[in-house]
């Protein structure tokens, strides 16, 4: 039984959303029952493979689709970082769901399946061992994003929508490429194969391989926003429902951890003097123009939505620029970093998706921090999903809560002491001043400017927001999407008061990619790599 | 062979990539069909060419040289579905966007005020 474990995370949403679908749209408090009881169950799921792989000698969980060997099928891998992955995906849906529950759910048809659905896609991809199942992963869970982020329509969402899709089938294009490059030098596409493999590529092939892998590298940057190829991101995540922009906080992250897990087992110290760090340059300086950009697009930034895009934009620069250094310490801030900003984002995507809605159901405007000439809004048929509403329930004194969740997510984002957010910030650039080298320099700069400037930019727009208009009227809150920020607020709270234990975790968790061996041992027990 | 393949393939990609970058989204969708066409030919391309050879072995000890490499007409078989369904989705996509802001061009707008 605890060998099936590691398929949980995957077959679980996916049965469920399945389920969904049968039990209809009509019966709107068996499918949310469903989805509560599958994040959940994915929770505890996660929660025990997490402790079955931080275990004393089990180092990594494999699962053999079929049993077939793992040079032929294809394998399930859950080691730490994946675990780690899979606890965060399943921790961030559960505090959405009620969030999810009131308003919002409501203005499109099949929320919640195409919620597990993303679900099962992001699980996926953070389990699977193996080139192509990370492929068809990366569509399942791209599939079901188009379709919440069109969640709502309207003409703002739509249009954003498009461009989201076009850039992501253009990037599954050059994934595809990719693949099949590596698959024809090496004959194979399972990862742990192809890291043995690596150091014995014959030099005629490998410029191939090298390309290949870039081409794969540039599919994953264009998902985690690298300058200059992430200029659909802000947009997109601005127009869409706040639920799912918060969802959507984890998925520049996706991209994040392919490139970490991708370029310290295929390209790490142990690949050859030809290819080893092959790309961390890259990966470094594109962080640095990622954060310069994303730095300068936030103090530009004129509505709330892009305002916090920008801060994804942000986050997921500094975190390629700290994977590119390629260094064991600097990796474990990036994770505790990645933890974090990943919690703060999502819900600063609630607050903002709060702060923009007048409190009358039918509308959802961006709030414009300067007024400016904003295309017309179509709308949504409402009187199709207009129904009657499970969270009625609303909290007394809307500012207080929302001012309050809006400084803390401003501290949290900014790296400010004395929450959560300073101790990642800290664990990340601490390490980074030993890193000899002008990247390791120009990044530690770099982060801390945007730190100031996150500040800066989230400091005018809380003025904006709650000083400058006196008469302004906030809208209702309701108890459930107070309780989602409140989940997750206190999530990134939780973490400043225990930090001790899961530092040790992330700290082994980055022991463990920079010595893969171990990953390679435990999915080709007769592999030829030093542990 | 190689070169007429390599051709096709370079003459698929090079249309597929200008036409994505049009203002229409027909012609973009018209694009990014024929870049995944392109795609689907170099993935299948990337076993080497063999005129005439079976992918599936006919008796248990024959001569793995004779045969074409199975893997990648699996895998382009997978990559077609998948691209299949991705286009049809983004089709739907393109008619609310046209039904929504009433013309055909990518940013919503017609660019002629």
């Amino acid at each position: 039984m605890s060998q099936h474990l590691v398929i949980a995370p995957v077959l679980l949403p996916l049965l469920v959303a399945a389920l969904q679908l049968l039990v209809g749209e009509k019966h709107r408090r068996a499918t949310l029952a469903l989805s509560i009881a599958s994040c959940v169950a994915l929770v505890l799921a996660s929660a025990a493979l997490m402790h079955a792989v931080s275990g004393g000698d089990a180092l990594a969980a494999v699962y053999r689709i079929g049993d077939w060997p793992a040079r032929f099928g294809i394998v399930l891998v859950a080691d730490r970082l994946s675990a780690l992955m899979v606890l965060l995906t399943g921790v961030l849906a559960l505090a959405l769901l009620p969030y999810a529950l009131g308003r919002w759910q409501h203005r499109g048809g099949h929320f919640q399946p195409l919620l597990q659905f993303l679900l099962m896609g992001l699980n996926g991809a953070f389990l699977t061992g193996d080139l192509f199942n990370l492929f068809v992963f990366f569509e399942v869970l791209l599939a079901a994003s188009y379709g919440l982020a069109l969640h709502g329509s309207g003409a703002r969402r739509v249009s954003a929508g498009l461009h989201y899709i076009t850039v992501n089938l253009a990037a599954s294009m050059l994934f595809l490429l990719g693949v099949s490059l590596i698959f024809g030098v090496t004959g194979t596409l399972n990862m742990a194969a192809l890291a043995e493999l690596i150091p014995h590529v014959p030099e005629r092939t490998r410029a191939l391989l090298h390309a290949g892998a870039a081409l794969l590298g540039v599919a994953f940057l264009i998902k985690t926003a690298m300058w200059p190829l992430g200029f659909w991101l802000p947009r997109t995540y601005a127009a869409a429902a706040p639920a799912v922009a918060a969802m959507f906080a984890l998925m520049t992250k996706v991209g994040i951890y392919v490139l970490l897990r991708l370029g310290l087992l295929l390209f790490g110290a142990g690949a050859g003097p030809a290819s080893a760090h092959f790309g961390s340059a890259w990966m470094l300086w594109g962080g640095v123009a990622t954060v310069a950009a994303g730095t300068v697009g936030l103090l530009g930034a004129r509505d709330l939505g892009k305002l916090v895009g920008y801060n994804v934009v942000i986050s997921a620069g500094t975190l390629l620029g700290a994977i590119g250094l390629q260094q064991s310490a600097v990796t474990t801030g990036a994770l505790a970093y990645l933890v974090i900003s990943t919690l703060a984002i999502a819900a600063f995507f609630l607050v903002a998706g709060l702060l923009a809605s007048d409190g009358d159901d039918e509308t959802d405007d961006t709030l414009l921090l300067e007024p400016y000439e904003q295309p017309g809004e179509t709308p949504a048929n409402e009187s199709l999903y207009a129904q009657e509403d499970e969270s009625r329930v609303v909290i007394p004194a809307p500012i207080a809560m929302l001012g309050l969740s809006f400084s803390a997510c401003a501290v949290l984002l900014a790296g400010l002491p004395p929450l959560s957010g300073f101790l990642a910030k800290f664990a990340l650039l601490a390490p980074m001043l030993e890193v000899a080298g002008r990247g390791a320099t120009v990044l530690f700069a770099l982060v801390v400017a945007a730190g100031l400037c996150t500040v800066i930019a989230l400091c005018r727009a809380g003025i904006q927001i709650f000083w400058v208009e006196p008469e302004r009227i906030f809208p209702k809150v309701r108890l459930t999407e107070s309780i989602s920020i409140a989940v997750l607020l206190g999530l990134c709270l939780l973490l400043t008061g225990w930090a001790e234990r899961p530092l040790h975790y992330l700290r082994d968790t980055a022991a463990q990619l920079h010595a893969p061996g171990h990953y390679i041992h435990a999915v080709l027990p007769d592999a030829e790599v030093a542990p | 062979m190689e070169l007429v393949l390599a051709g096709a393939i370079g003459i698929l990609s090079a249309s597929g990539v200008w036409l994505l970058l049009r203002p229409r989204t027909f012609q973009v969708i018209i694009g990014l069909t024929l870049i995944s066409y392109a795609v689907n030919l170099f993935i299948f391309s990337i076993g080497g060419l063999r005129t005439g050879a079976d992918p599936v072995l006919h008796q248990v000890a024959g001569d793995v040289a004779q045969y074409t490499d199975p893997l990648p007409q699996a895998l382009v078989l997978t990559a077609i579905v998948i691209g299949f369904a991705t286009t049809a989705l983004f089709l739907v996509v393109l008619l609310t966007s046209r039904g929504l802001t009433g013309n055909d061009h990518v940013d919503g707008e017609d660019g002629t005020p």
